[in-house]
């Protein structure tokens, strides 16, 4: 996944990126391992400016599901701070550009959810429990959107 | 170019609070 130029020109333009390594790092990594829980490699994990993890993935992903799963963080991050309009933005974006990975139907209940807190309004809830029965009906997205309908 | 990752993991966390930018840290063992 690191060898691909989208994810090297997505990292390089939105994060600091910083690696620890198992033999090589021997002392930093058995540090910051059990400070951030990540006894496994690969685990990858977006940190926010404050060095709170607001995403991580376990294990090694294909090129687009890593780049999705990296856009998903910094929506969760937009969603944290409560800035809902890029937050749905970039749930948006993980939708549209990746619509075969497994972020994507996570990225859908969460647009629901943004819209929801950015309005108030139980309709995006209820119109994103209606979308999970046309696309990605058997993920765990799906079911947890069902109690929407 | 690959990703220039760096190892100095506590600048870098205070980097990121300086330039209110994310952090990407990689827990690796894969060949240097």
């Amino acid at each position: 996944m690191w060898p691909d130029e989208r994810v090297v020109r997505f990292v390089n333009q939105h994060f600091l990126p910083a690696r620890v390594h198992v033999k090589e790092d021997p002392k930093d990594f058995k540090r910051y391992s059990e400070r951030y829980s990540a006894p496994w490699t690969p685990t990858i994990l977006e940190l926010d400016a404050d060095g709170v993890e607001r995403h991580r993935v376990e294990g090694f992903l294909p090129a687009d599901d890593f780049l999705a799963q990296l856009m998903l963080g910094l929506a969760h991050m937009a969603f944290k701070q409560e800035q809902w309009a890029d937050a749905a933005q970039r749930f948006r974006d993980v939708l549209e550009q990746f619509p075969q990975t497994d972020a994507a139907p996570e990225a859908l209940y969460w647009t629901g959810v943004t819209r929801y807190k950015a309005t108030g309004d139980g309709a995006s809830l209820k119109d994103t429990a209606r979308a999970f029965t046309q696309r990605y009906q058997d993920s765990t997205w799906a079911k947890k959107a069902s109690v929407w309908r | 170019m690959p990703i220039q990752f760096r190892r100095d993991v506590d600048q870098v966390l205070k980097d990121a609070k300086a330039r209110q930018k994310p952090v990407l840290l990689d827990f690796s063992a894969a060949p240097m």
